[in-house]
């Protein structure tokens, strides 16, 4: 699967028509210029022999060199990362809330006014651009409450360091996990802050799938014996639907996340645009506008493995979770 | 023709919550895509003349809905601004019905090796990020209208062809199918003429769905500066140059543009429930 997921991204940017050196420059220059460029970025050998080179440089985590500066690619991904991680991370978490609360909400009163609210909720919610929703949040919460900053992930000074020991040092390069490493309250609110409002953009617009999945499952699950055998028994009725069934209800719902990953990680782009938030995607912006056709091919490829490696996970979540299945 | 629509609405609004869902989300598109047609004619001012009033005015009578940092008339831009989008929406469904529908069709009627080879290839497309997907498509193939329809198809064919696929294994099953092999029928005949005709509601509601998919796909396109051109009127492009204008404020720059790309996506993801409810009730949105 990661293979062809590699080969694919391989032959999208050099195969396809279209030379990416002569692309670069759009005004022709200099030829020699441009020979000297392909021969640096190895681009004057042969395809299947460049095929090689760009997988065994994957394997080594070597991304190849930059168009703009020669540079290489792999660290400046590597810095980015942890940005997109954070927001994926919490725009998850914020999707999973908001979903299964207004889907048990949804399943409890079945086909009421307060349900068919909820599912116009979770249709508009999926028909909403997700930069569109961004900017309404940025000007309602940013501009006129001044409530929370507009963009950026933090101010300079509060860009929190990680572990110290003496001249042992250790960071994540999530800022909230840093923050609280250091000890420092304040900079963990700040860092919250700066996340808040890009997280609840693409938690709101992900958050559809999970109402109709909890809200058609918990349907079926609060009308099973154990659970009407729970209530008999006089447990109060927030006991009942969270603790038993919803949990009934859950392996879909982690299902789901798998899915969902991928669509939240194009959504990221769109956020990191709209938020200037220093992260994967608004390096592939960047990069775009350079016509930086490497670090174009590098991210996408860092992209597609970011999913690979969630879903692998999930599944191995579901298999330690779910008895009936074992590796 | 208006005779027979009228009394089909009224069946339409008697199916319940399906039916409505349907008329509503029929009347936005239609309304969205005659108002854009018809935009060159309706519209009062030219939506690409510069200064038509003070730059960024507020909406008021003379200009209901603002004008944006260049002094053009936002009505004007908002009537006109769907063209590239619906062009783009409209030619990459198309491309997937003629690409995915077949390839779903015949690998699923062939099956073994074939079969678990496409599905392979389309897998590993569904599972990965479509938007970045189509960014890295743009890149390569250039801006256009076609080039920008195409990455959006590529991205977009997997869900078409997964559907298709399950559908057929099971319709490929049924008593009917296998007295039509029985009986002689050549493949060609017994995928036009029986399994086809079966699939064809899902490929609607898939489409339909799909058409949503696409346009915010398309202005998401657009939003990030890979759209077809600034000097034809687009509401990603007037989200994007309204990015940094309403940091000031200036709220209407974005949000009826914005506004415009909602009603159309939801008019197609109303009209796409609906169809899935009335049509085919089992089917799950993601195409399992």
């Amino acid at each position: 699967m990661i293979f062809i997921l590699l080969t694919t991204v391989f032959l999208i940017m050099r195969v396809l028509p279209g030379d990416p050196v002569l692309l670069h420059f759009e005004k022709m220059e200099n030829p020699e210029l441009i020979a000297a460029m392909r021969i640096r970025l190895g681009l004057d050998k042969p395809l299947p022999i460049q095929y090689f080179e760009y997988l065994f440089g994957l394997f080594r985590g070597d991304l190849g060199i930059s168009m703009q500066d020669y540079s290489p690619i792999g660290q400046q991904i590597f810095s980015a990362f942890p940005a997109t991680l954070e927001l994926a991370i919490f725009s998850m978490t914020i999707a999973v809330l908001i979903g299964v609360l207004l889907g048990v909400e949804s399943s409890k009163s079945y086909n009421s006014p307060k349900d068919h609210v909820v599912r116009l909720f979770g249709i508009v919610t999926y028909a909403i651009p997700v930069f569109f929703l961004g900017m309404i949040l940025q000007i309602i919460f940013g501009v006129w409450l001044h409530w929370l900053p507009v963009g950026g992930r933090t101010f300079q000074t509060m860009a929190p360091t990680g572990l110290n020991f003496g001249d042992l040092h250790f960071s994540t390069g999530l800022y909230t996990i840093d923050s609280l490493f250091e000890g420092n309250i304040i900079k963990l609110g700040t860092s919250l802050k700066y996340l808040f409002l890009p997280s609840l953009t693409l938690g709101l617009v992900l958050c559809g799938p999970f109402i109709r999945l909890t809200r058609s499952n918990m349907f079926e699950t609060l009308r099973l014996d154990f659970v009407t055998a729970a209530k008999a028994r006089g447990l109060k009725d927030s006991t009942v639907t969270y603790g038993y069934a919803l949990r009934n209800a859950f392996l879909p719902v982690l299902t789901m996340m798998g899915l969902q990953f991928a669509l939240l990680l194009g959504g990221a782009v769109l956020t990191e645009t709209t938020f200037s938030w220093p992260g994967l995607g608004r390096y592939l912006i960047d990069r775009i506008n350079f016509r930086d056709y490497t670090a174009i091919q590098g991210v996408v490829v860092v992209f597609g493995l970011f999913v690979s490696f969630v879903s692998l996970g999930i599944d191995l979540l579901y298999a330690y979770l779910d008895p009936r299945i074992r590796l | 023709m208006l005779s027979q629509l009228i009394p089909g609405i009224a069946s339409l609004a008697k199916r319940g919550l399906a039916g409505w869902l349907i008329l509503i989300g029929a009347i936005l598109t239609v309304t969205i895509s005659v108002l854009t047609l018809a935009s060159p004619w309706v519209s009062p001012h030219n939506p690409n003349s510069l200064n038509v009033g003070q730059p960024l005015s507020a909406p008021s009578f003379q200009f209901p809905l603002g004008t944006d940092d260049l002094g053009r008339d936002m009505l004007s831009r908002i009537v006109s601004g769907g063209g590239i989008m619906l062009q783009v929406s409209v030619l990459s469904v198309i491309v997937c019905i003629i690409i995915g529908v077949p390839l779903g069709l015949f690998s699923s009627h062939i099956g073994g090796s074939v079969d678990r080879f496409v599905s392979l290839i389309m897998d590993s497309v569904y599972a990965f990020p479509g938007l970045i997907l189509a960014i890295a498509l743009t890149v390569v193939l250039g801006r256009g209208v076609v080039n920008m329809a195409l990455a959006i198809a590529v991205v977009y064919i997997p869900s078409y062809f997964r559907v298709i696929r399950s559908q057929v294994l099971s319709i490929k099953e049924m008593p009917y199918v296998e007295a039509a092999n029985a009986a002689g029928a050549k493949r060609r005949t017994v995928l036009a003429r029986y399994i086809l005709p079966n699939v064809i509601p899902s490929i609607i509601v898939v489409a339909t769905m799909n058409f949503a998919d696409a346009i915010l796909t398309a202005a998401g396109l657009t939003f990030i500066g890979m759209g077809v051109s600034a000097d034809i009127p687009d509401w990603g492009w007037d989200l994007s140059n309204g990015r940094r204008l309403m940091l000031g404020g200036d709220w209407w720059v974005i949000a009826f543009p914005g506004l415009m790309i909602i009603l159309l996506a939801l008019g197609f993801t109303l009209m796409g429930e609906g169809l899935s409810e009335l049509l085919n009730p089992k089917l799950d949105r993601s195409g399992e």
